[in-house]
């Protein structure tokens, strides 16, 4: 909103500038002028007795709300094949599916998938938007964007989620801009608000100590990424009912970026899919140490982790950090060996379902966040612990 | 060469209040700091500087007070700072953020390379840095571990992506997020620090940027924070001491209760 004053009717009466709760207004070279006070409360508009003040139309057009309908969630893809988070997007959408009653329909770009999708239609999703191309065999976000805002323009969806792993984070943000809406970060829980059908959205910031609800009221879509490991697997249903529907790509991409090579990381179970992780702090003492973490993440099939101490010794590379300038993750299981548990570091790993801390200090803070605080020396625990899982015969 | 560091001002730590009534974040008592993020950005920037040469600047959105941030990095070794501040900014979402600092971007003109932070300690979207480069229609590139070279208009880059890197190479302009891994932040030095403090920052409100009044600030934002609480993860653990046997047995125990073994 903006105040619009119409000089032609004004007499300079003053009303406006003694009943301006906030001194907004003045006069200046004989005309009234609004200053840096105004908080647009309107009051002025509504006392001028010359209706001289008006507030000025907003040129932004007003969009249909009714106009779109339908629940998409984006299907990542991995190696060819459908990621795992995928169907948790398709889970996420099926809850808001039983209070919005609308369709949900998998946006999905590749090349070779139509069998693969088919696996979302018997988990419940009702349409699959298939662009079968060679362009989306190397991920660019500039190409995923665009189609995705195409496909956005051409059916109006309500709502797009989409997983918040780096490929997502990495490209929605320009989707949401490419079709000028919000877009929430990294969703906690969805849900929608039956009255007035709006998507409620919940994410945590400053490292999971602050949570916030948002919304997005008029605009559409309703953007949101979600963490990946919040919602389980979409499962298989009984009465299925859904199409493939097949796009082409019928407009120029201007595509500038040219990936020249990859380089596969060792030894990375993705951190943020992994059901376990155990991570090794400063308490490891040198890298080679890092063995030991790494015979008992094998032995649970988990990832290994690090302390940003850890990272910044050298002692492992920093894909594997935890923590508030390395990763956010959410295991069942977090098993923090010889981690001091700096706050920076619980901001990465606090949310995880069971925290299990070894650590000879029994002040360290770790414990706090801990549901199980083990205080011992970690070269003494942790080979008995390695040794009763080989004599079980491990997982 | 002419490089654009983005940066914002958060408050310190984690570990944040929230007014039980307002439901506002409470700053007071709070030290403001430059985003933990934005320094590996303004790192990045001063080294390009030295590697090829050219200008650097920052720029950042933000209330008056947030200039200070903007001498620090100065501090550091950056060139020149902008400010954006006027009211009409406040309550921006990323999509206005990203809108009114692209008009910064274009304003100060001729940029080669922006560089933003991964993400930020508030807000932690991570949407910033992408949504600039949609609204000044460059490429982008999230996530960069380390700079290769520049030549003949061209960069190269590696990038982290979940389980691999990625060798990019495009044309200038360019957008950039960085991550902790592609540098070690200098400390400010003490001539710097004489220029920052010396050196004028440049104001510029909403006129300046001859944008549009409509995409600033809260109007031009679509999401709204509707409610915000604290979130005090504190575990009912249980603390265990004693011989390692012992304790090796009960984590074995624990593990299995868990179902993993
Ligand atoms: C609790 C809470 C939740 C929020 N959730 C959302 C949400 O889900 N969606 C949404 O759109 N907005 C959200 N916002 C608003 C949003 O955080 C900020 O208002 C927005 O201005 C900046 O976004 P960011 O901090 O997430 O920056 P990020 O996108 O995380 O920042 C990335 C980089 O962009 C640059 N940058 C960011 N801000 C500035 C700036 N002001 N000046 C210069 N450079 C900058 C820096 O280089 C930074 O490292 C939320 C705010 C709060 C308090
Ligand atoms: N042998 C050890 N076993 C268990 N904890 C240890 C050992 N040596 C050091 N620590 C702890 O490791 C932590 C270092 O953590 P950080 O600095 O976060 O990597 C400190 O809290 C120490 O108490």
């Amino acid at each position: 909103m903006k105040i619009k004053i119409y000089y032609e009717r004004c007499n300079l009466c003053k009303e406006c500038i003694n009943k301006c709760p906030f001194g907004a207004i003045e006069i200046k070279e004989n005309r009234i002028v609004i200053n840096d006070n105004c908080t647009l409360c309107g009051l002025c508009i509504k006392i001028c007795p010359q209706k001289a003040i008006e507030k000025e139309k907003e040129e932004i057009k007003e969009i249909d709300l009714s106009e779109y309908k339908g629940i998409w969630f984006f299907v990542e893809t991995k190696n060819g094949e459908i990621a795992s988070v995928s169907y948790e997007m398709l889970t996420a959408s099926k809850k808001l599916k039983k209070k919005l009653n609308e369709e949900i329909c998998g946006i999905c770009f590749g090349k070779n998938l139509k069998d693969k999708v088919n696996g979302l239609i018997k988990r419940g999703a009702n349409k699959i938007y298939l662009i079968e191309d060679d362009i989306f065999c190397e991920f660019k976000e500039e190409i995923y964007a665009k189609s995705l805002a195409y496909l956005i323009e051409k059916y109006k969806p309500n709502i797009v989620l989409a997983a918040a792993t780096m490929l997502g984070r990495s490209f929605i943000p320009s989707v949401a801009v490419k079709v000028k809406t919000g877009l929430t970060a990294d969703c906690t829980d969805i849900d929608i608000d039956e009255k007035a059908g709006l998507l409620i959205q919940t994410r945590p910031t400053f490292g999971g100590n602050l949570m916030a609800k948002i919304i997005c009221e008029r605009h559409r879509p309703q953007m949101a990424t979600i963490r990946p490991k919040i919602f389980d697997p979409a499962n298989e249903e009984e009465n299925i009912n859904g199409e493939i529907i097949e796009e082409k790509i019928n407009f120029k991409i201007d595509d500038k970026i040219n990936i020249c090579g990859k380089e596969k990381i060792e030894n990375i179970v993705d951190l943020q899919e992994a059901e376990i992780i155990v991570s090794g702090g400063r308490g490891l003492k040198e890298g080679k140490n890092f063995e030991i973490i790494q015979e008992l993440a094998n032995l649970l099939g988990g990832a290994v982790g690090a302390s940003r101490a850890a990272v910044d010794s050298g002692w492992i590379e920093y894909p594997h950090q935890v923590g508030q300038t390395g990763k956010t993750v959410k295991p069942k299981i977090y098993i923090a060996c010889g981690i001091s548990g700096a706050i920076q570091h619980l901001a990465g790993m606090q949310t995880s379902d069971y925290i299990i801390a070894i650590n000879k200090d029994p002040d360290a803070p770790i414990f706090k966040v801990a549901n199980l605080g083990v205080v011992g020396d970690l070269f003494e625990v942790l080979p008995i612990l390695i040794k009763k899982i080989k004599e079980q015969g491990g997982k | 060469m002419k490089i654009i560091v983005c940066i914002k001002q958060v408050p310190e730590g984690v570990d944040v209040k929230v007014d039980p009534i307002t439901k506002r974040i409470i700053r007071e008592g709070v030290k403001s700091i430059i985003n933990p993020y934005d320094l590996y950005a303004i790192e990045e920037g001063i080294r390009l500087k030295e590697r090829f040469g050219g200008q650097t600047w920052v720029i950042s959105m933000g209330p008056l007070q947030a200039e200070s941030a903007i001498r620090e990095a100065i501090g550091m070794g950056i060139d020149n700072g902008i400010l954006l501040s006027d009211k009409k900014f406040a309550g921006s979402d990323t999509l206005a953020t990203s809108y009114t600092l692209s008009l910064g971007i274009k304003k100060i003109g001729d940029f080669d390379i922006i560089i933003c932070g991964r993400e930020t300690l508030d807000g932690s979207t991570g949407q910033v840095g992408p949504g600039i480069a949609e609204h000044l229609g460059v490429p982008y590139i999230t996530y960069v571990s380390k700079i290769v070279d520049i030549r003949e208009n061209e960069i190269e880059c590696i990038r982290l992506m979940e389980d691999h890197y990625e060798i990019i190479k495009t044309k200038l302009p360019v957008l950039m997020t960085v991550i902790k891994e592609i540098n070690e932040p200098r400390i400010p030095s003490l001539k710097n620090m004489l220029r920052a403090k010396k050196i004028e920052i440049p104001i510029w409100n909403a006129e300046q940027l001859e944008g549009n009044d409509q995409f600033f600030g809260q109007d031009g934002s679509p999401t709204k924070v509707i409610d915000v609480w604290t979130q005090t993860i504190k575990k009912d653990g249980r603390k265990i001491e004693g011989d390692p046997e012992v304790l090796a047995e009960e984590i074995l125990k624990e593990l299995k209760k868990l179902g993993v073994l």
